[in-house]
């Protein structure tokens, strides 16, 4: 389902503008990720996919929706937003019940809401822990649930709000894997990410902003190599891209893959 | 600072959350903790700031002592005055009491009876290097996950503690923040506080402090300098992050193509071993 955004600007009610003419094209299928520093309009710019924030100018479709004709909740049958801290969206008494809340909602039959439960408990590596109450489990467990309370709602495109903060290497790879299986599925993945490692890891496109404008938007190493663009808004390149430039590699390198081939390559 | 056999269980539960840690902490010695997630790290935070015995019940044993003064025996008044804690979630930190950051800054001052201008004068520098001068007159719930971060740094700097421990203090900052808050911990340092820093951002933590400890399963896994605990193979086996520095080496040692004895952990590092590369290659 693709997603158009055209000209898109909002003001908090303080008066302060936090998009300011936000204009870009995510195709079905796509896995983008977001950064850029703190109050750069990451999160105001996602939370417009769902209808949470609607546009004081401009336009956002969803499919072939606007999304100030439809309602949160019907928006939520094509957008699944996972929120930064999983404490905000978390509510009930079983990891079971909270999966399968989303899908339920969405108005799928009992047979289907069982199934997606189980694919998204499956996913997230969870299903040992269906009956458990999610705030007896960890942050890093119960943000695996925050995920797949999401997954099991089967939307076209997928939302995660920082995944990674605060997360464990094992947890970072887990969420990697999440990822990765959505791809394989067509979904829409869009996450925002001060995580610049795990962008370029896992991302093909990249989207960099700065004061509610777009600064870059292309191709993962086209973004990366933009080491003094990207410092306006705070981001440092990924660790073997500034190890790639100090190295004279050419072309941009953000992983480890790419790194070794350049390194073999240059010394034959 | 000194632990000796440390060992803490939350109420209700049968294994202990810190396993008979010992350890010693030099003044101005900037160690950082590393491990997983469910490690015991946020509680060892809480009970180098007294959290653990005197909020947290539970049972602890072994001795806890910063400067002379066993935890045990001082109240959570006192101890504060010694330590200082920020913790993983800024947002459970801020006080609710007041309305702009100048005042929240001024909050833990005012506890402690600093007169007025003192007061002033430690929030200004205080938010001078911590970069967040520009925020002193909103509100404290009006600002991101990473400019509250910079304020609860900031609202614990200006208490002036011997000891500083931070809880993933730049999990939300972006990251130049993140470079920038490590660059001011660093400073704090270099000034006679004791920093204890647990994170997860190890290409910093290689650059930045001066010792690693590792934690697992509430004990002390590896402790040394960055290097050695940065560096040892046992890190990646046993679920803990390390740079990709070092990461990428030992991958080219296998192809050939590291040279050098030692692994990499910071970015200099990498750029000397394998610049030694093109250099050996003229040469030979």
């Amino acid at each position: 389902m693709k997603i158009e955004i055209s000209d898109l600007q909002f003001y908090y009610p303080n008066g302060v503008q936090a998009l300011d003419g936000i204009s870009l094209t995510i195709d079905s299928g796509e896995q983008v990720a977001i950064v850029g520093q703190n109050g750069a309009g990451k999160t105001t710019l996602v939370k417009h996919l769902n209808g949470l924030l609607q546009p004081n100018q401009g336009l956002v479709l969803i499919g072939d929706w606007d999304t100030t004709k439809h309602s949160v909740a019907k928006l939520a049958s094509r957008v699944g937003y996972v929120f930064q801290n999983p404490d905000e969206q978390l509510f009930s008494k079983t990891v079971g019940v909270e999966v399968a809340f989303g899908p339920r909602n969405l108005g799928f039959n009992g047979e289907q809401v069982q199934a997606l439960v189980k694919d998204a408990l499956a996913l997230t590596e969870l299903s040992d822990k269906t009956e458990t109450n999610p705030y007896d489990l960890s942050v890093t467990w119960r943000k695996m649930v925050a995920l797949a309370s999401i997954i099991s709602m089967d939307t076209d495109i997928v939302v995660f709000d920082e995944p990674t903060t605060g997360q464990d290497a094992v947890n970072i790879a887990r969420i990697a894997n999440v990822i990765a299986e959505l791809r394989k599925r067509g979904k829409t993945v869009i996450t925002i990410t001060h995580d610049i490692d795990f962008c370029a890891e896992n991302f093909e496109r990249i989207i960099a902003l700065s004061h509610g404008k777009i600064l870059l938007d292309g191709k993962a190493n086209e973004v990366l190599g933009q080491e003094e663009i990207l410092a306006t808004t705070y981001v440092d390149p990924p660790q073997l891209t500034r190890l790639g430039k100090r190295l004279n590699f050419n072309p941009t390198v953000r992983n480890e893959e790419e790194f070794l081939d350049v390194l073999s390559k240059d010394r034959s | 600072m000194n632990l000796q056999n440390v060992t803490y269980k939350y109420p209700l539960t049968e294994t202990p959350a810190l396993q008979n840690i010992s350890l010693q902490v030099n003044d101005g010695e900037f160690v950082a903790i590393i491990g997983p997630n469910g490690a015991g790290k946020s509680t060892l935070c809480y009970t180098l700031a007294g959290f653990v015995p005197h909020f947290f019940k539970g049972e602890l044993t072994g001795l806890v002592e910063v400067a002379g003064i066993e935890s045990h025996n001082s109240s959570l008044s006192e101890w504060v005055l010694n330590v200082g804690l920020a913790f993983q979630n800024p947002f459970n930190q801020i006080s609710g009491a007041k309305y702009t950051v100048f005042e929240e800054l001024a909050f833990g001052l005012e506890n402690i009876g600093i007169p007025r201008e003192e007061m002033k004068t430690r929030v200004e520098d205080a938010m001078k290097l911590t970069g967040i001068s520009d925020l002193a007159e909103r509100s404290p719930y009006s600002l991101s996950g990473g400019q509250q971060q910079r304020v609860a740094l900031t609202s614990i700097l200006v208490m002036q503690p011997k000891v500083l421990v931070l809880d993933e203090p730049t999990s939300q900052m972006d990251p130049i923040g993140t470079r920038e808050v490590f660059g001011v911990i660093r400073r704090m340092a270099e000034r006679g506080m004791t920093v204890i820093l647990v994170e997860h951002k190890v290409e910093w933590i290689a650059q930045f402090a001066d010792r690693v400890i590792a934690l697992k399963d509430g004990q002390i896994f590896l402790d040394g300098t960055p290097s050695e605990v940065l560096t040892s193979p046992l890190l990646q086996e046993n679920g803990f992050g390390i740079s990709r520095y070092t990461s990428v080496a030992r991958k080219a040692i296998e192809m050939g193509l590291w040279k050098k004895d030692r692994l990499p952990i910071t970015l200099d590092e990498a750029v000397e071993g394998f610049s030694l590369l093109n250099t050996d290659e003229t040469s030979s």
